[in-house]
């Protein structure tokens, strides 16, 4: 019995270290989800911050209970606690352990509402926003910036302090796109236009990955987004204007055979390319699709090519 | 004639794939000579057939179901150390991306159709009929055809993985991937053709249990006297029977996109992939608790009888599994909040999902108000069901964590929802299952599993359970995404990945023991000669160990919701023993054959629509047809049990 115990508590101070380790750890900035730098991340990291705190505030004191009530009714002959065999049904208790979980997910339900309304408006209003259609292909991601007339691969440059508008959309089996220090993800898919907003305020390199399974490259489906100063964004599409090649249909025909690259910067991009390409892959086939998407309807003869 | 030995070699064998494939073809042959020559020697061959392939019989088909439930539970768990060891260290290549794609998608697969669903498929059969006072199910011969579906389709997929490539697209199986575009080979059909077949043996399951706890039941027992375990079938067959059918429609209009140019659910020509995903997840979630209510079930019983007291809240303890049940059918959006739903959708889903947190969080108090103020004896089956309850407390959490929508964006697809399903699935079923295996394993052997042992491979597994699953959550947050074969290691993952790994290997260690255990109490296990070996409480434990073929000599009349505890309460256990003049002949179905050679018709019409081969899936499909013919014009499919065979059975356990 005595070892038993031993062999217990050894487990007991083993999880307890094992949870103090994880929870020292995230402060260090490798856990991209807990170190946020933008408000679409912060305000995600608020609700989980608050739902962490509310569903401890239940599991902890029923863990609790739990070890205490299997010490003090364990099966001894010398236990001198009451045995009740028949006890098996009080109203004030069962009204209150129905009780406590509706009012956490009320809590949490509500909060998470709110949050949820939030999430599809731009972070911020006062500034212009900058709209990157984005198109995963197998296994790379093409940026196209539809005000700038500049397309990169595997990397996307954003100013900071500005809400970027994402129009996401896949050319290839769906995907999801995701940079955690950003904010959460939001899936690409063929045929369709999905939106997500974006914003980093401070200056970086930001680690982002395909994050829906795609299949034989997928472990390198990496890109990196770039936040810079807006003179810094701006001198860096006149660059890029400058000094890369276009992209062509030829090009992009190529782009879209599966295949792993590095990174790669393109002066301009055939317009409409985006919408050509959501109507193509069954944009067509779905009414309404383009009514809120910038540009509308391809026109036939673009679409015809793709 | 080489030429062609070495074609089917290259492209069904896949001999040019390395020693993965090789190894598992020698490991896979020596184990049939192995079994072909035991059968052999000890001239077992017509025992097999008499007594296993072709039975009707619930209890053994429980068994069968057991058998096959820890077959596939090593298979899935060789896949997990084979994941495992290839992520212990970042830019590993122990496999390639094909081989670790194909092993995370069968391990997944494995997992929950072939592992979670017989192993509750075997405790429903077991237990069910005894506890509620039924000589067998109500449809002995569809319960048989359902084992042998399942058993043909589990063949079927495991031997993909040898025979032209195992499926490689995960579980979820999500179009367009799956689609012929993207996906040729034979694996992903392998997939579609398995789950369904399973699936539908599945349904059969479902409507039997129903069938069974509604009509079946002893004399005076009342829904309301119904034991937890009994309810919890009931609940999650009806779930089976509300959204088995939407997966069953998925897949096959799948396999029609792939086999037969049909545009269901293709990008181009108007097809729609999201209509796969939604009907997918209508199946998908409420599939967790078809697993998990059966598991509850098994804590119901296992926390009253090891309490020595009444469960707590019996008609809370049916009210939620009831609530659970209907709002667990609207919550499947929940995986894929981060599809573009929209805030509408999204909000309802993610309340809808926290609100299932609320009949849980009753159940999990009325387990613990079972225990306050009883006497707690720390068996096998109660272990695992306290550890359940700690494991479980924080599925709950981060599953409702998961619920709240914005914050999902940040945890879908990481290991953050990796190291949450895991610990719903290992901590909710898995321990559940193996505390009803431990629990039942003495009525349904006469023997009880060493104690000794079996603490040994409970705390390894938990253990390797903490140690494997806790760094997930942390990778989860760091940015990991789930099914990467490989990862860089300038993100700082491979530390925690390592330390995920031993916990892997831990486990394994500890299911290893369960093995040994298994091996060992066969010689050495105590026996049970009372058949009430636990002293607990429902009829079930009224019966000798094991149970003979037709359950009840006398079927009891039922006054109290905990039967046996009652009558052993107030000494009146001699009231089910009934004199030798009370007992009567009984009806009992016939034995047949037919529900085995329908399985193997399946099968080969199964092997048909994977490889395209045609006629092949023709003539088997012909041979299903004539196994339902002739079950139509079956005239005499049951038998008379004479009274003196009956007298002699009771007698034999001393019972008269």
């Amino acid at each position: 019995m005595d070892r038993r115990k031993t062999r217990r508590r050894a487990g007991q101070v083993g999880l307890l270290a094992v949870a103090m380790a994880v929870l020292l750890a995230g402060c260090s900035p490798e856990y991209m989800v807990l170190h946020p730098v933008g408000p679409v991340g912060w305000q995600e990291l608020h609700l989980i911050v608050l739902s962490t705190v509310l569903v401890l505030i239940v599991i902890v004191p029923v863990i609790l209970l739990m070890l205490y009530i299997v010490w003090r009714y364990r099966d001894k002959p010398d236990n001198k606690a009451p045995y009740q065999p028949h006890w098996a049904s009080s109203k004030v208790l069962e009204f209150i352990w129905w009780g406590i979980p509706i009012v956490v997910v009320g809590i949490l339900g509500a909060a998470t509402v709110r949050t949820t309304y939030a999430l599809v408006k731009p972070p911020e209003n006062n500034v212009k926003p900058l709209t990157v259609e984005v198109v995963s292909l197998d296994w790379k991601w093409l940026f196209l910036y539809p005000d700038q007339h500049v397309a990169t691969v595997n990397y996307c440059k954003i100013p900071t302090g500005v809400p970027v508008q994402f129009e996401l959309t896949s050319d290839a089996p769906m995907n999801s796109f995701w940079v955690p220090q950003l904010g959460g993800q939001e899936y690409t898919m063929p045929g369709m236009s999905m939106r997500l907003w974006l914003q980093a305020d401070e200056a970086g390199t930001y680690y982002g990955h395909g994050a829906n399974f795609t299949g034989e490259g997928f472990a390198h489906d990496q890109f990196r987004v770039v936040a810079v100063g807006d003179e810094d964004f701006n001198s860096w599409v006149n660059q890029a204007k400058q000094s890369y090649p276009a992209l062509t249909q030829a090009g992009y025909a190529k782009l879209k055979k599966p295949s792993v690259m590095g990174e790669a910067t393109y002066s301009a991009f055939p317009k409409g390319l985006f919408n050509a390409t959501v109507w193509a892959d069954g944009g067509q086939y779905m009414p309404g699709m383009f009514n809120d998407v910038p540009g509308g309807k391809p026109d036939k003869a673009m679409s015809d090519g793709m | 004639m080489w030429e062609a030995i070495r074609h089917f070699g290259d492209t069904y064998l896949m001999w040019r794939e390395g020693p993965l494939i090789w190894g598992s073809d020698v490991l896979i042959l020596l184990t049939i000579i192995g079994i072909v020559f035991a059968l052999t020697y000890l001239k077992k061959w017509k025992w097999l057939w008499r007594e296993w392939l072709t039975t009707v019989d619930h209890k053994k088909i429980g068994i069968m179901y057991l058998v096959c439930a820890l077959l596939m539970f090593f298979r899935g768990g060789v896949d997990a150390l084979l994941i495992r060891t290839q992520l212990a260290e970042p830019n590993n290549h122990f496999l390639d991306a094909e081989h670790y794609n194909q092993i995370f998608t069968t391990h997944g697969t494995i997992m929950i159709l072939f592992m979670a669903m017989p192993f509750i498929f075997a405790l429903f059969n077991i237990a069910v009929p005894l506890q509620i006072g039924a000589r067998d199910v109500a449809f002995p011969y569809l319960n048989a055809i359902s084992f042998w579906l399942f058993f043909f389709a589990a063949f079927l997929f495991n031997i993909s993985f040898v025979f032209g490539g195992s499926p490689d697209a995960g579980w979820t199986s999500y179009p367009p991937l799956t689609e012929l575009g993207f996906d040729k080979g034979p694996g992903e059909n392998y997939y579609l053709v398995s789950l369904l077949i399973s699936g539908i043996g599945t349904l059969g399951t479902g409507i039997n249990f129903i069938a069974t706890i509604l009509k079946m039941r002893a004399p005076g027992m009342t829904m309301m006297k119904v034991p937890l375990f009994s309810w919890a079938v009931l609940a999650s067959s009806i779930v089976i029977l509300t959204v088995f059918p939407a997966l069953n429609v998925a897949l096959a209009l799948l396999l029609f996109d792939r086999l037969f140019g049909a545009h269901f659910f293709t990008i181009a020509q108007g097809g729609n992939p999201m209509m796969f995903i939604n009907l997918f997840w209508v199946w998908g979630h409420p599939e967790v608790y078809i697993v998990v209510l059966v598991a509850f079930g098994v804590y119901s019983e296992v926390v009253a009888t090891f309490s020595r007291k009444e469960i707590f809240g019996y008609k809370s303890m049916v009210a939620s599994l009831m609530a659970i049940t209907v709002v667990g059918d609207v919550t499947w959006v929940h995986h894929f909040f981060t599809m573009g739903a929209g805030p509408d959708v999204n909000s309802f889903f993610a309340v809808s999902t926290m609100a299932v947190g609320i009949p849980t969080g009753v159940k999990m108090f009325n387990w613990l108000f079972t225990m306050y103020r009883g006497r707690i004896r720390l068996t096998l089956p109660m272990l695992w069901t306290l550890a359940f309850i700690v494991c479980f407390a924080v599925a709950g959490a981060t599953g409702v964590m998961l619920a709240a929508a914005p914050a999902d964006y940040q945890y879908h697809n990481s290991y953050f929802l990796v190291a949450h399903f895991h610990q719903a699935l290992i901590g909710g079923v898995v321990f559940g299952m193996l505390a009803g295996m431990y629990y039942w394993w003495p009525k349904m052997f006469g023997f009880q599993l060493d104690e000794r042992i079996g603490r040994w491979a409970f705390w390894l597994f938990n253990i390797g359970f903490y140690v494997c699953f806790m760094p997930q959550y942390a990778l989860g947050l760091m940015g990991m995404q789930r099914r990467m074969y490989t990862y860089p290691a300038d993100l700082g993952w491979g530390t925690l990945n390592f330390i995920s790994t031993i916990g892997a290997y831990i486990m394994g260690l500890g299911f290893l023991f369960i093995v040994v255990q298994v091996l060992y109490s066969i010689k050495y296990g105590k026996r049970d000669v009372t058949g009430d070996i636990w002293d607990a409480r429902t009829l079930e434990w009224s019966l000798p160990s094991p149970v003979p073929h037709y359950n009840f000599a006398v079927i009891p009349h039922v006054t109290d919701r905990d039967m046996w505890a009652t009558l052993k309460e107030q000494g009146r256990t001699g009231e089910l023993r009934t004199a030798a003049s009370d007992i009567r002949p009984i009806h009992m179905p016939n034995n047949s054959a037919r529900p085995f050679l329908l399985g193997v018709c399946f099968f080969f019409a199964g092997l048909g629509f994977v490889f395209e081969w045609y006629v092949l899936a023709a003539l088997a499909l012909l041979g299903v047809a004539v196994c339902l013919l002739a079950r139509s014009f079956e005239l005499h499919d049951e038998h008379d049990l004479s009274a003196d065979e009956i007298r002699r059975t009771e007698a034999l356990s001393g019972r008269l």
